[in-house]
């Protein structure tokens, strides 16, 4: 670290030393590649890190650049903080959600890839035409030991000429952290401890309630047990009817159920969702569809089971 | 060679970044791309800073650091509410104030 | 056109006092009668047609009393102007209701209400099997009111008034019988070919108060002098054009005819005696008008010799008693139309032709619709003959109006249109020729179409005893006869027809005679100009006995043709070309409908289609243009955050491309 500041200029500093230049072109290859890195990386995980990679080349080429503070805070707020804290949001979001390869968007890509092309080559042939001719300044004394140092010089001007954006700054930090609490905490207010009374009525007349006891429409329903699942038109079973709270304790049994019917009845899918009783297969095992379905209509022992 | 080299990185990094944004579907990546084209402009600043002589520049970029910061705080705890109830950091997920 | 044209002064207009200022009630009777009997409907059935006779009655009384108390004012203090109230005061325009009490107004006054008297006592009679009297005379009384408003009006537009009241009871009454579509398709078409006309008296209203800011007659005749000669040219040839479609005139007869669908005593009173007469009434009064727009006159003039021939040459192909004697009203107003466009020397003769022609008109066709009467409600003269005997009354009365109409010597027809003959002469060196044998050939051929229709109706051989009656109109005949029994009408209908043939045999000798009513209505239309003062084509002092010599020939030919040869009952198909083109109306109606019909037909259409591909098209293609394209334009609306990013980068790259290139250039 040290030999790098030596590299930069501690004086004037306009033109590149040969150690800047050394320096330079290691570290400004390194952060292109960061950066392709980043986004041709198909797992979100690596990407971060190459990125990473591009900000710590960053950050000492600023300290290359009579801009130690800066380049200083890169390393500590960006790379060690911030980029961090993506790291951590994606572990917890889920490591596994990377990219897929197909671009549903057509074109997309080829687009993306001419405008990204045609930006760098514009920007790129904008500065070589205007910038090209400048003779740079460099810092000079506003580096040098006049000043007292980069950081010095940086304090000064901040808390003396930019006081008023810098107090600003600090505002918009605490609502930035105000905002983020508000977004995390959204949606996870929390309840009141309800009483049993409350909890029954819900149980009754609750959301729930039209799950186990009641069948929608097109829906098939052998029983108007909360236990019971119900039945969509093809014989599977709706997994809306599966409830979180009571446990399905018929759902295997219903598997075997479909299965002895499907094989009873013919074609596969031509269930008679009617005839499922849930459990008392060796009831359904026997007689027709016909049978079973002229059974069905004036049984309700299934219901009471 | 002169400092002017700094501004063409400056300028590719930017590129990288844009076309980043286009590709990417993770809304993670995307804002990490993002953050990449607020560090080839805050490049741009220090190197602007050494050409005139200022510390204009340096100021600048610190500013732009702070918003970053703030910046980043916010839009993930965004993508975190969006995960949340949609179960998904896909942006191509959340189009549908589409026709 | 060699007349003399110095208008005489106007007189001055003098506010109404006395028994005058009672005037309102000449129209105020009538209309509360129509009203009573519209707004009363059924409740008034019993007592309706008494009301509908006493309300024209009384009106007929206070004419008279104005009419004596008018005889009784010096002649220059005759015209008086009884203000009513501002009818119509917005801005520039100013319109005062009021009437205008003269001799002219109270001329017709007595005729609309004196004839009208007289048809409302016979429509009691005639419409007494009529479930629906009432509502007839209801009709028949607005009719009133409304001509008495037309003729008393004080202005262009109070006139106006009374033009449209007059033409909504005419299409009411023609198609007075719902039951039958012709009656409905006569009346549209009454009613459409009047609309023709209404839209010139219209504009040239519009035309009147544009150069002059008014349209009260008062002001507009005195200041008629203002007026350019080209706009006043305009202006009487809109009015003129007025005139043809009320009083069936070329080249918008056509309606007149077909108007005879209504009742008997509708076709006497509306379409004979008074309402076809109000073409010349507007004329008449528009005198100061014409005196000063030579060419406008001419055309009057031309229009009525041609209209009183086309009258006179159908009026002899036709078998249909009320169409000939319909043709015939349209050949007479011709003559007065004739008359009224000559100027000063024929206003006079004019007026009184209509008088004396509202009379014997008016009694044939109330002999008509008795003999209609008599012969369930048959029409066809091939089917009739030999009446006299079976209808003596209706005979005689009908013969004194059938000789005053061709003009028999001291009958009344006679004078009044030797007048006019006389005063045709007087036209010019040519002119004076051509409409001089125009009238004479045309009184030749009335004679000739009239002795035509006496003869088959009530001479030769009794036709109908073979035949059976028949619907001829629809109408239930409530058990129709086995035969005809034709039979003489009640006292009602007989005793209106007997006044009214007193008044065809002497009105001539009356009015004409001694110049009663010329002088009378100098106050209105100028001092007459005596035939007898202006060179003419030949000696006017001839003309009496050319015209007499004519109307012989003619009802000899007659006697000839039809008198003496067996009449077909069936209607001969195989006849020569003129009698078909007569027949056919000389192809009026097909003229209207190849020249106007079609066309209007087409464009139309092609209207239609314009609107339809051209107008819709371009709207519907501009919508249909601007959904499509954001119909497309939307599919750039995916939704989806990156291709919005996209958008913007490529924005970002023209503009800084566009930068460079500007920069570049500096």
């Amino acid at each position: 670290m040290s030999t790098l500041l030596a590299a930069a200029p501690m004086t004037g500093g306009g033109e590149m030393t040969t150690g800047e230049s050394v320096a330079f072109w290691i570290l400004g290859p390194a952060a292109l590649a960061g950066g392709l890195g980043m986004i041709f990386a198909r797992n979100a995980v690596h990407s971060a890190l190459w990125l990473v990679m591009t900000m710590l080349s960053l950050g000492v080429l600023y300290m290359v650049q009579q801009a130690p503070f800066l380049g200083f805070t890169q390393i500590i707020v960006y790379t060690g903080a911030i980029m961090m804290l993506f790291v951590f949001v994606l572990m917890m979001v889920g490591r596994d959600a990377s990219d897929s390869v197909v671009e549903v968007l057509r074109g997309q890509r080829l687009a993306a890839a001419v405008l990204g092309v045609g930006l760098g080559g514009l920007a790129v042939a904008a500065v070589a035409e205007t910038l090209s001719a400048v003779g740079p300044v460099g810092l000079g004394p506003a580096y040098g030991p006049e000043a007292r140092g980069n950081v010095q010089a940086l304090g000064t001007s901040i808390f003396r000429d930019y006081l008023l954006p810098f107090e600003l700054t600090s505002a918009l930090l605490i609502t930035a952290a105000v905002g983020a609490m508000v977004y995390t905490f959204a949606g996870q207010a929390r309840r009141k401890q309800a009483s049993q009374r409350e909890r029954v009525t819900e149980r009754l007349r609750g959301p729930l309630t039209g799950y186990g006891s009641r069948s929608g429409p097109g829906v098939f329903a052998t029983a108007d047990s909360v236990a019971t699942p119900a039945l969509l038109p093809d014989g599977s079973v709706a997994p809306a009817s599966l409830s979180r709270i009571i446990e399905a304790t018929r759902r295997e049994r219903l598997d075997a159920d479909i299965a002895d019917v499907q094989s009873d009845s013919g074609p596969a899918g031509d269930v008679d969702a009617r005839a499922l009783r849930g459990g008392d297969g060796t009831e359904v095992g026997a007689g027709s569809t016909h049978d079973r379905l002229s059974e069905g209509t004036h049984d309700d022992e299934g219901g009471a089971r | 060679m002169s400092p002017t080299i700094y501004l063409l990185l400056s300028a590719l990094l930017f590129a990288i970044g844009a076309v980043g944004v286009l590709v990417r579907r993770n809304a993670i990546v995307v804002f990490m791309c993002i953050e990449l084209m607020l560090n080839a402009v805050n490049l741009t600043l220090v190197t602007f800073s050494r050409i005139n002589g200022s510390l204009g520049g340096q100021i600048m970029a610190f500013f732009v650091m702070v918003v970053a910061a703030a910046e980043v705080v916010v839009g993930l705890s965004i993508i975190m509410a969006i995960f949340r109830t949609r179960r998904t950091t896909s942006v191509d997920d959340a189009n549908l104030l589409k026709y | 056109m060699s007349l003399v044209t110095a208008a005489a002064p106007l007189p001055e207009v003098l506010p109404a006092e006395g028994a005058a200022g009672a005037a309102w009630l000449l129209v105020a009777l009538p209309a509360l009668g129509a009203l009573v009997l519209f707004v009363g409907g059924r409740r008034t059935d019993r007592w309706g047609h008494v009301l509908g006779v006493a309300t024209v009655v009384a009106s007929f009384v206070v004419a008279v009393v104005l009419f004596a108390g008018s005889l009784g004012l010096p002649e220059e203090e005759r015209v008086r102007d009884l203000g009513i109230y501002d009818w119509i005061a917005v801005g520039a325009l100013n319109v005062e209701f009021g009437l205008r009490i003269d001799p002219l107004s109270l001329t017709f006054a007595l005729l609309i209400t004196g004839v009208g008297s007289l048809i409302h006592i016979y429509s009691v009679g005639y419409m007494s099997h009529d479930p629906n009297r009432r509502k007839f005379f209801a009709q028949l009384n607005l009719f009133v009111a409304a001509m008495l408003v037309l003729v008393l009006g004080n202005g262009f537009v109070t006139l106006y008034l009374g033009w449209e009241g007059v033409g909504l009871a005419s299409y009411l009454l023609i198609g007075f019988y719902t039951g039958r579509s012709s009656a409905g398709s006569a009346a549209k078409k009454a009613f459409l070919m009047n609309r023709v006309g209404d839209v010139g008296l219209a504009l040239a209203i519009f035309l009147l108060f544009v150069e002059l800011g008014t349209t009260q007659y008062a002001e507009v005749f005195a200041r008629a002098g203002e007026i350019s000669p080209g706009t006043l040219t305009a202006i009487t040839l809109l009015l003129l054009l007025g005139a043809c479609g009320k009083s069936g005139q070329f080249p918008l007869q056509a309606w007149l005819p077909d108007a005879m669908e209504g009742p008997t005593p509708v076709s006497a009173l509306i379409h004979a005696a008074t309402m076809v007469t109000a073409g010349v009434y507007l004329i008449a009064r528009s005198n100061p008008l014409y005196n000063l727009a030579p060419v406008g006159q001419l055309v009057v003039t031309i229009i009525g010799a041609i209209t009183l021939l086309i009258g006179a040459i159908i009026g002899c192909a036709y078998d249909d008693i009320k169409k000939v004697l319909a043709y015939s009203t349209v050949s007479q107003i011709g003559y007065m139309m004739l008359a009224v466009g000559l100027g000063p020397v024929g206003y006079a003769a004019a007026l009184a032709h209509l008088l004396t022609h509202g009379f014997f008109k008016a009694g044939l066709f109330l002999g008509a619709g008795s003999v209609m009467h008599g012969m369930a409600d048959e029409t066809d003269m091939r089917r009739f003959g030999g009446l006299w005997r079976h209808m003596p009354v209706t005979f005689w009365t009908f013969t004194a109006g059938f000789l005053a109409l061709i003009g028999f010597p001291f009958l009344s027809g006679f004078y009044t249109k030797d007048l006019i003959i006389e005063a045709s002469l007087t036209a010019g060196p040519v002119a004076g020729w051509i409409f001089g044998i125009a009238t004479l050939g045309a009184a030749g051929l009335t004679a000739f179409y009239m002795s035509r229709l006496m003869l088959m109706t009530f001479f030769g051989p009794e036709r109908w005893k073979d035949l059976h009656p028949r619907r001829i109109d629809g109408a239930d005949l409530e058990d129709p006869p086995e035969h005809y029994h034709p039979h003489e009408s009640v006292a009602s209908m007989t005793a209106p027809m007997v006044l009214l043939a007193i008044g065809s045999v002497g009105a001539g000798a009356f009015l004409v005679g001694g110049e009663r009513l010329g002088h009378y209505l100098e106050a209105s239309i100028g001092v007459p100009v005596e035939p007898h003062d202006l060179p003419a084509a030949f000696p006017v002092g001839l003309v009496p006995y050319f015209a007499t010599l004519v109307m012989l020939i003619g009802a000899g030919l007659a006697y000839v043709l039809v008198g003496r040869r067996e009449v077909p009952v069936e209607r001969p198909q195989r006849v020569s070309l003129p009698v078909r083109a007569a027949r056919a109306d000389l192809f009026a109606n097909t003229i209207n409908e190849g020249v106007i019909a079609r066309p209007g037909i087409w464009l139309s259409r092609a209207l239609v289609y314009l609107d339809n591909r051209g107008v819709d098209g371009v709207v519907n293609g501009i919508a249909a243009l601007l959904g499509g394209s954001s119909g497309r334009l939307r599919r750039t609306q995916t939704g989806f955050v990156r291709s919005y990013a996209l958008t913007i980068l490529g924005g970002s790259v023209v503009l800084v491309a566009a930068l460079l290139v500007v920069g570049g250039a500096g």
